[in-house]
C-alpha cells in the first residue's frame, strides 16, 4: 500500500497520534523506529506497536473484525444464507423444510395469513413456524419455500457474478495497467462502451437474450431444460459480463502506478517474468482495492438482479426470483400485503449487509484509517501520565467522561470532595483537552 | 483546446458508431417478433410468418437489417414501432421532456438535500449524528428502486389521498416526526448538552406544534401563506442567508436582505393581481424571477461598500425566496378548484401517469396537477441517489476540512462560519462538477424502473415496452439517445472540472 504520500493524513490518523503522541513521550515505553520520519516520533512509533510482526494479511483482518458494522453484516448474511440454504437443500442434499417444491400449491390455510408467530417476549404466542410461516400466496403456494427459494437465488447470483466480475475485471484492468500504450487505449475504449449505458439497460436486453434465445434458434429440448435449470448461473455470468468495468478502471489505476516502484524494478531485473511480475508482485498489492470494489459490486448485483427479474427481463418461470416474487404480487398488496414485506426485507437485508462489509472492508485497507483509542482508553493514558493513585484516578476519570460536554469546572468538585482529588481531575482533563485541541 | 475538443467529440461519434453495431445486434438476437405467431393455432399462421418476415426483413442477413437502421437514422428516419406502427420520433418527442423533467427535478432535490446533509455529517463527525446519517444512507442505498415505488404507491399515494380527503390529527404520528426533527436539529446543531437541550426543545415544540396546526386547522382543505406568511417565512429566510453568506455583523449585506425582502413583501398584493389579470406561463414565471433578482442584486450594489458582491448575492437569495413564496402561495390559492375539479376526484395525489388525462385548464391548476404526479416517482428517485450523494459530499468535505489552508484559514483567526462557508465549502463542491454528470446518467437507468411503475410514458418505459413487444427500432433510438446524453456529460464533467480547477490541464 502507498503511505508515504504526504496527501494521505486523515483528520482521525492524525487526531489519535496526536494524543498518543503526548502519551508516549511521558511513558518513553515504546520507541521510534525510524528517526527520519517527517510525521514525528509518536506516530511511528504507534504504527509499529499496533502492527509489530503481522503481516499485511494479519493487519487488515485485525481491523477488519473490529469492525462492528462489518462484523454484525457478515453474521447476518451466513445467517440468512444457512438458512435458506438448508431450508431449501442444495445440489442433490434435501433440505429440512417440508415443502421442497415453491410451486406446489396447498389448501388455503387460514386465508393464507403467515402461520409465523413470535416468541413471547415480542407480543407473540411464543415462538413457532407453523405450517406456512410466510404465508400463501393467490393460489395458495407455500411462501416461505418460495422465498427461500428467493434468496438462495439472490446469493448465487451475487457470488457466481462477483467471481465473474473478479476474473473479467482483474484481467483485463492488470493488462491495461501493465502493458499501457495500445493494450491501455483498446481495452478501456472497450470499458467505455460498456459504461455509457446504464447496466440495467444492458442487463434487461442481455436477459431477453437469454429467455428468447432457445426457442427463437430452435434448440434442442435438453439444452434449452438445462438453461433453464441454469438461469440464475447463466444471468450472474452475463451481468458479470458488464459489471466488469469499474473494476478494471480501478484495477489499472492501481497497476499504472505500482509499475513504477522499485520493487516491480528489481523483480524485472532479477529476471521475472511478466506473468510473475504481475501476479506475485503487482496484484498482492492491489488487492485492496479489488476486495472493497468487489463488496461494492456485488450489493449492487443482489438489488440489480432483483430489479431485472421484477420487470421480467432477468430471472424467469420457473426459477424464484426475490424480484419476481414482488412483481407477481404487488397487485395483491391490499388484501395481502405479506407477500410483499418478506421478499422486500430480505433483499435489503442481502444488500445493507453486504454493503456494510464493503465498508469494514474499506475502512480494513485504508493505510490512513487508524485506530481511534475510545475516549475511556485515551482518559486512561492520560491519568497513567499523572503519578496519583490510580484507582481513585479511574473513579475521578469516569466523572470527567460524564462532563466532557460540560464548561469546565463545574459538577466534578462537588461530587468528589477532598483538595487532592480536585487537583487530580484537572489534571486529567487538562491531558485530555491538551490531545483534543491538537487536533483543531 | 480547439484540437481536444475536436478530438474528443470524434472519439465519441467513434464510440456512437461501435455501440450502435454492437447494440444492433445484441438486439436483433434478443428479440423475436415471431414469438406470438410461432405459438398461436391460427390456420393461415405459414402466411402470417411469412408476411411479418418481409416485413421486418428477417430472412436477409442482420447486416442488411442493420445497415437499412443506420442509414435511416442518420438521415432522421429512426424507423417506426412495427407492433402500432408509429414512428419513432413521434414516440420519442414526448418521451424526452417526460423523462428529463423526472431526472432534473430528482437530481436537484437530492443533490441539495444530499450534499446539505453529507456536509453537516462531515462538519460533526464521529456523532451520534455522523453516525446515524451515516446508518440512514447505508439502508437507503441498499433499497431497491421497484420496491420503494411500489410501496409509495400502494401504501403512501393511498393513504395520503385519505388523509387529504379528511385530515385529522394523528398523535402519534405528530409527537414521533417532532421527536425525529428535534433529534436531527440537536445533532446537525450540535454544542454543550445545554444548548442540545434548548435546540431539541425548541425544533420539536416547532415542528409539532406546525404540524397540529397545519392539520388541526383545516389549512389544508384550503392552503395559503397570504402575506403574512410570506413575510414571515421571507424574513426568516433574509436573516438566514445573512448569517451564512455574510454574518448578521456586515451590516450593508444585512441591510441590503431586509431592503429586498421589504420589496418582496410590498410587492406581493400587485404580484397577486397581476397573477389574476394574466394567464401565466413558465417563461414568465422565470422571467419575473429573474427580474427580481436582478432588482435585489441592484439594491445590493447600492448600498455599496468594500464588498458589495457579498451584499449583492445575500439579496439576490432573499430575492429568490420571496419570488418563490409568492409563486407557491398563488399556486396553493388554486389548490381547492383542482382538488374539488371532476377529473381529480378528490384525489389528488396521482400514482398513474405525468399528468390527469384531459386536464384543461389554467397555468396554475395544470402546475399543481404536474407536482402532485412528479411527487411519488421523485421521492423514490431521490431516496436511492440522496444516500449517494450525502456519502460522497461527506467524504469530499473531511478531505478539504483537513487541508492545510483550513488551519491556516483557522490560525489567523477567521471565524468558523468564514473558514466553513468561504474556504472550505467551496472547495469541498468542486468534484460534485465531476459527480453529477456521471449521475445524471445513472438516474436514467433508474427512471426506466420508476417510470415503469409509475406508468409514466417516458424514455424508460417506451424501451421496456419495446423490448417486450420486440420492437427493435425504438430500443435502437433509446440506445443511441441514452448513449449520446452519457458521452456528452461525460465530456461536460471533464470541462467543468478543469474549468473550475486550475490544477487540471486539458491537454491534446
Amino acid at each position: 500500500m502507498n503511505t508515504d504520500d504526504p496527501l494521505e493524513d486523515f483528520p482521525d490518523g492524525i487526531r489519535a497520534d496526536s494524543m498518543i503522541d503526548a502519551d508516549n513521550a511521558n511513558d518513553g515505553l515504546v520507541e521510534s523506529t525510524d528517526p527520519d520520519d517527517a510525521q514525528g516520533r509518536g506516530d511511528n512509533a504507534i504504527a509499529v506497536k499496533e502492527v509489530e510482526g503481522l503481516s499485511q494479511g494479519q493487519i487488515v483482518w485485525r481491523r477488519f473484525v473490529r469492525h462492528k458494522g462489518a462484523m454484525i453484516g457478515m453474521s447476518v448474511v451466513l445467517l440468512i444464507a444457512i438458512f435458506a440454504f438448508s431450508a431449501m437443500g442444495f445440489g442433490p442434499v434435501e433440505g429440512w423444510w417440508q415443502y421442497q417444491d415453491p410451486l406446489r400449491t396447498h389448501s388455503m390455510l387460514n386465508n393464507g395469513h403467515p402461520t409465523l408467530t413470535m416468541p413471547v417476549w415480542l407480543g407473540g404466542e411464543g415462538f413457532a413456524l407453523g405450517d406456512h410461516p410466510f404465508g400463501q400466496d393467490n393460489i395458495g403456494t407455500d411462501y416461505f419455500a418460495a422465498v427461500m427459494a428467493g434468496i438462495k437465488t439472490s446469493l448465487v447470483v451475487m457470488v457466481v457474478l462477483g467471481i465473474t466480475v473478479l476474473i473479467v475485471g482483474v484481467a483485463i484492468g492488470a493488462l491495461a495497467g501493465y502493458y499501457r500504450n495500445k493494450v491501455d487505449l483498446w481495452l478501456m475504449r472497450l470499458t467505455d462502451l460498456i459504461i455509457v449505458l446504464p447496466t440495467i439497460v444492458i442487463g434487461a436486453v442481455l436477459g431477453r437474450l437469454l429467455a428468447v434465445a432457445p426457442d427463437k434458434f430452435g434448440w434442442t429440448y435438453e439444452t434449452t431444460q438445462a438453461i433453464y435449470r441454469n438461469m440464475p448461473v447463466l444471468l450472474a455470468i452475463v451481468l458479470g459480463l458488464i459489471l466488469w468495468p469499474s473494476m478494471a478502471r480501478l484495477v489499472r489505476g492501481d497497476f499504472m502506478t505500482l509499475r513504477t516502484r522499485e520493487f516491480v524494478d528489481s523483480a524485472r531485473v532479477a529476471g521475472a517474468s511478466d506473468w510473475r511480475i504481475i501476479t506475485k508482485h503487482i496484484l498482492p498489492n492491489a488487492m485492496g482495492v479489488i476486495i472493497v470494489n468487489l463488496s461494492l459490486i456485488m450489493s449492487q448485483s443482489v438489488v440489480l438482479e432483483t430489479a431485472l427479474s421484477f420487470l421480467g427481463f432477468g430471472i424467469t418461470a420457473p426459477n424464484i426470483s426475490l424480484g419476481r416474487l414482488i412483481s407477481d404480487n404487488q397487485g395483491a398488496f391490499q388484501t395481502r400485503p405479506w407477500l410483499f414485506w418478506w421478499p422486500g426485507l430480505f433483499i435489503i437485508l442481502i444488500a445493507l449487509c453486504v454493503n456494510f462489509i464493503g465498508d469494514g472492508l474499506r475502512d480494513a485497507f485504508d493505510p490512513r484509517g487508524k485506530r481511534l483509542p475510545s475516549k475511556k482508553e485515551m482518559l486512561k493514558a492520560s491519568i497513567k501520565s499523572s503519578p496519583t493513585n490510580t484507582e481513585l484516578d479511574e473513579a475521578v476519570a469516569e466523572l470527567i467522561e460524564d462532563e466532557t460536554d460540560a464548561p469546565a469546572g463545574t459538577p466534578a468538585e462537588t461530587t468528589v470532595p477532598g483538595p487532592q482529588n480536585a487537583t487530580t481531575a484537572n489534571d486529567a482533563r487538562d491531558n485530555t483537552q491538551e490531545g483534543v485541541e491538537d487536533n483543531g | 483546446m480547439v484540437r481536444y475538443i475536436i478530438r474528443r467529440v470524434l472519439l465519441a461519434v467513434g464510440t456512437l458508431l461501435v455501440l450502435s453495431v454492437i447494440a444492433h445486434l445484441m438486439i436483433d438476437t434478443a428479440v423475436d417478433p415471431l414469438e406470438d405467431l410461432r405459438l398461436s393455432t391460427n390456420p393461415n399462421k405459414e402466411l402470417l410468418i411469412a408476411n411479418r418476415t418481409a416485413m421486418l426483413e428477417l430472412d436477409k442477413p442482420w447486416i442488411i437489417r442493420y445497415w437499412h437502421w443506420l442509414s435511416g437514422f442518420v438521415t432522421g428516419d429512426w424507423g417506426e414501432a412495427w407492433v402500432s406502427h408509429e414512428p419513432v420520433t413521434s414516440l420519442l418527442g414526448n418521451a424526452i421532456s417526460v423523462s428529463f423533467s423526472l431526472v432534473i427535478v430528482a437530481t436537484a432535490l437530492a443533490l441539495v438535500l444530499g450534499c446539505t446533509i453529507g456536509i453537516v455529517s462531515a462538519l460533526r463527525q464521529y456523532t451520534g449524528f455522523d453516525y446515524s446519517i451515516t446508518f440512514v444512507s447505508f439502508v437507503l442505498y441498499s433499497l431497491p428502486v421497484f420496491w420503494v415505488a411500489v410501496l409509495l404507491k400502494q401504501f403512501m399515494a393511498i393513504g395520503l389521498n385519505d388523509f387529504l380527503g379528511n385530515p385529522s390529527v394523528n398523535w402519534t404520528v405528530v409527537i414521533a416526526v417532532s421527536v425525529v426533527f428535534g433529534l436531527f436539529w440537536m445533532g446537525a446543531i450540535g454544542g454543550s448538552t445545554k444548548r442540545k437541550g434548548i435546540v431539541f426543545g425548541t425544533a420539536a415544540v416547532v415542528t409539532g406544534g406546525t404540524l397540529a396546526g397545519i392539520i388541526g386547522s383545516g389549512w389544508l382543505d384550503a392552503p395559503r401563506l397570504s402575506i403574512i406568511g410570506v413575510a414571515v417565512i421571507g424574513l426568516a429566510g433574509a436573516f438566514a442567508v445573512t448569517l451564512l453568506t455574510a454574518g448578521t455583523g456586515n451590516r450593508l449585506a444585512l441591510f441590503s436582505s431586509l431592503t429586498t425582502w421589504g420589496i418582496g413583501v410590498a410587492l406581493y398584493y400587485p404580484l397577486m393581481s397581476y397573477f389574476n389579470a394574466y394567464a401565466m406561463s413558465w417563461s414568465m414565471s422565470i422571467l419575473l424571477l429573474l427580474s427580481a433578482i436582478g432588482v435585489a442584486c441592484l439594491v445590493g450594489f447600492l448600498f455599496g461598500g468594500p464588498d458589495r458582491a457579498v451584499s449583492m448575492r445575500g439579496a439576490s437569495f432573499v430575492a429568490a425566496i420571496m419570488g418563490i413564496l409568492t409563486w407557491v402561495d398563488r399556486l396553493l390559492q388554486s389548490y381547492p378548484a383542482y382538488y374539488n375539479n371532476n377529473l381529480v376526484h378528490k384525489r389528488p395525489i396521482g400514482t398513474i401517469g405525468a399528468m390527469t388525462p384531459n386536464l384543461q385548464s389554467d397555468y396554475w391548476i395544470m402546475t399543481i396537477d404536474r407536482f402532485t404526479h412528479i411527487l411519488l416517482p421523485t421521492i423514490a428517485l431521490v431516496l436511492i441517489s440522496f444516500a449517494s450523494y450525502t456519502r460522497y459530499q461527506r467524504g469530499a468535505m473531511l478531505e478539504v476540512m483537513n487541508q492545510d489552508y483550513i488551519r491556516t484559514a483557522r490560525a489567523k483567526g477567521l471565524p468558523e462560519r468564514v473558514v466553513i462557508m468561504r474556504h472550505a465549502l467551496r472547495n469541498a463542491l468542486m468534484p460534485l462538477a465531476a459527480v453529477i454528470p456521471i449521475d445524471l446518467t445513472s438516474l436514467v437507468g433508474g427512471a426506466v424502473m420508476t417510470e415503469t411503475i409509475f406508468g409514466w410514458s417516458g424514455m424508460g418505459r417506451l424501451f421496456i415496452t419495446s423490448l417486450r413487444q420486440h420492437e427493435i427500432d425504438p430500443l435502437m433510438s433509446y440506445i443511441i439517445i441514452v448513449g449520446a446524453f452519457a458521452i456528452i456529460m461525460a465530456l461536460l464533467a471533464d470541462f467543468l472540472y478543469a474549468l473550475l480547477d486550475p490544477r487540471i490541464r486539458v491537454n491534446a
